[in-house]
């Protein structure tokens, strides 16, 4: 990484906390990712991006803030991109997957909270991630307590635009979306002085439709048996989607994919119990189970998670003359997003048992982050819907410390024994 | 050919070995401070039986499974458990309860096989290691702290926590409570956890319990009772982990 000093000063950053922080990620990344053997080539751009996460990236926001763009973050994958895009707007998703954050985060809130909450606070109130310090504004949503509440601590430091989201699926509720994303459209064009129209928006339509088909399409060739790729390199092409330049990151997603295409042919079976994940989602550099799992003779193929498929199915629909009908579609989209904050949620249960076939899951995973309500009740669910299929499912529930890795390896192992 | 089990616990190792048709041996002692101490003192004592390491089938298995630098093959102790409970009780369902010193396990095992597992998270509740830091508290051995409890009146402990247990324990002490009915309480609340843990797994079959407290008889009359079930064990269950390993040895 170049040096960055001067601009994360500039930034209103802990600089010495920040040493802290940045000295971690290359250790782990190295252990976890580097000594993974025959990655694609095509991996190098996602390196590169992991590397230059706190530098290069930044650098490239503080260029086009310069120039009088605004940049917003957000938390989760309701939050419309689209509406961000037609106002010629920055759209980052702030990480929040990193222990460093939980003991700054412990100071305002209660120990017993999901550990994504904490550390979202807590690198916000540490001054440590350059992506909330370059943030004009951030957008939160209404799907879950915790998140919801911190978000009146968060807006003690910055100023914070709350979407309520519905969580129920009744027809009015759709309606209820469409006002907030009309709120939203009001609210970020007196952020930026740009005005949705229905040709930008269109456009943000397009270009969020296409990052979406492109992760589709890395999914899609997870399909083959085995997999191209690793589950821990998929997911860091996930987990640098919410970050990167959504056109660059298109561009060598689909160069991945051209060279996940040309491997598939030359692949021979490997025996490797194919695995997926489900349930809370993995921020950077939140990559313990997955590197637990491909650590034994098994491979992630994919994560029925908001770091995996709940991100990028369905598109967007860009039929339509007026703003209204563009919101529409929009909220018809999001609103079928299955994630465990709407009561009932059954669309959820179908979602994972057509994706075990779909992948030839031998084996399902439930990831729960420590005291996330929703996901950890709908646990029972989940082990009806995949008892009735006879698909052997493990809970894990954990948080981002190391403590507990022993003991969730050995039960990893004692389930890859198993099925 | 032999076949080796070793089951290296947090706080008892166990081995067990095959010759190519008997169990030959089975014995147990601490696994102290270090695994890889362990591992070594357990391949001079085999050799003093006469089994040579380099020359068997060696199978690792328990926490300190890693630590067995001889070992051909490491298998969790789920897995092992399983086949030696299937050995030793020969039925096709079975129940298992694990006590072990680091934490407490259910295993279904169905025609040898585990179909299904749990364990606690995290913690020393529940556990093993949680009994003998209260019997020493109490100042008497594991074996009499059960012994106690069947004469005492039961006194509710409060504490899910081992530490803040502890200091739960000794407040009784130090306000006067029989040192029969703390016991009884100590032991009612590891129960109540497994108890927690069989209904949230659900129970197929007989239970039958695994582990060093399996030794202790008064305990498993204290879980029969408690669990209004009939619970079996045997002399050697403690040792089901490490004969589950040799016998998975053979496959190597």
């Amino acid at each position: 990484m170049g040096d960055y000093r001067e601009m994360w000063k500039n930034l209103n950053m802990d600089l010495e906390k920040h040493d802290i922080l940045c000295e971690a990620l290359p250790e782990s990344f190295g252990d976890i990712y580097l000594t993974q053997k025959n990655r694609p080539d095509a991996m190098n751009y996602f390196n590169y991006t992991l590397a230059e996460i706190h530098g290069a990236r930044i650098e490239e926001i503080k260029h086009e803030k310069d120039n009088g763009k605004k940049v917003v973050g957000t938390f989760c994958v309701f939050v419309p991109d689209e509406v961000i895009y037609a106002t010629d707007a920055i759209s980052v998703g702030l990480c929040s997957g990193s222990q460093f954050w939980i003991e700054d985060g412990e100071k305002v809130l209660p120990r017993n909270l999901c550990p994504l909450v904490k550390a979202f606070v807590g690198a916000k109130t540490s001054r440590t991630c350059p992506y909330f310090q370059s943030c004009d504004m951030i957008v939160g949503e209404t799907t879950c307590d915790g998140k919801k509440k911190a978000y009146e601590i968060v807006e003690e430091y910055m100023p914070v635009h709350v979407m309520e989201l519905p969580q129920m699926k009744r027809e009015k509720n759709f309606v209820e979306w469409q006002d907030e994303i009309k709120i939203f459209i009001k609210r970020m064009e007196e952020l930026t002085g740009n005005k949705v129209t229905v040709e930008n928006l269109k456009k943000g339509i397009d270009l969020s439709n296409r990052k979406r088909r492109a992760l589709k399409r890395l999914y899609d060739l997870r399909k083959n048996i085995p997999s191209p790729i690793s589950g821990l390199d998929a997911l860091l092409v996930s987990q640098v989607a919410f970050m990167d330049d959504p056109e660059r990151f298109i561009e060598n997603t689909n160069k991945l994919c051209d060279e996940l295409e040309k491997r598939v042919n030359d692949l021979k079976a490997s025996g490797k119990k194919r695995i997926m994940i489900t349930g809370t989602p993995m921020a950077i550099p939140n990559w313990k189970l997955h590197s637990i799992v491909e650590g034994l003779d098994a491979e992630v193929v994919v994560e029925e998670t908001c770091t995996g498929t709940r991100y990028f199915e369905n598109e967007v629909p860009d039929e339509g003359d007026t703003i209204d009908d563009l919101v529409k579609n929009m909220a018809e989209r999001y609103m079928n997003i299955n994630c465990a904050c709407f009561t009932p949620n059954e669309g959820r249960m179908d979602d994972i048992v057509k994706y075990a076939e779909e992948y030839d899951i031998d084996g399902v995973i439930y990831y729960n982050l420590s005291f996330c309500h929703t996901y950890a009740i709908e646990y029972k669910k989940v082990e009806k819907a995949l008892k009735e299929k006879n698909i052997p499912l493990l809970n894990i529930d954990t948080d981002y410390s190391e403590e507990d890795t022993g003991q969730i390896k050995t039960r990893v192992e004692a389930f890859m024994e198993m099925i | 050919m032999y076949y080796v089990g070793i089951d290296i616990g947090s706080t008892a190792s166990k081995v067990s070995a095959f010759d190519e048709n008997d169990l030959m041996l089975n014995m147990v002692m601490p696994t102290g401070w270090s695994s890889v101490d362990t591992s070594n003192n357990i391949k001079g004592r085999l050799r003093e039986k006469g089994i040579d390491v380099e020359k068997a089938k060696v199978v690792a298995t328990g926490y300190g499974r890693v630590s067995v630098p001889y070992a051909h093959k490491t298998i969790t102790e789920i897995t092992c458990h399983g086949k030696g409970v299937f050995y030793l009780t020969n039925k096709d369902l079975v129940t298992i309860v694990d006590i072990g010193g680091q934490d407490t396990k259910i295993i279904t095992i169905e025609d040898g096989n585990v179909t299904n597992f749990i364990m606690n998270d995290k913690c020393a509740a529940g556990t093993g290691r949680f009994l003998e830091l209260m019997a020493n508290t109490l100042g008497v051995s594991l074996n009499e702290m059960t012994e106690m409890a069947l004469n005492g009146k039961n006194i509710k402990i409060t504490s899910m926590c081992t530490v803040f247990a502890e200091s739960e324990v000794i407040s009784l002490i130090g306000s006067g409570a029989k040192r029969e009915d703390i016991a009884r309480g100590v032991i009612n609340s590891i129960i109540g956890r497994i108890k927690n843990l069989l209904n949230k797994h659900g129970i197929k079959g007989n239970i039958y319990l695994t582990g060093g407290l399996c030794e202790l008889k008064h305990f498993t009359q204290l879980l029969c009772e408690n669990l209004n079930k009939e619970i079996s064990t045997d002399p050697l269950a403690r040792y089901a982990g490490s004969i589950g390993g040799a016998l998975m040895a053979k496959n190597i």
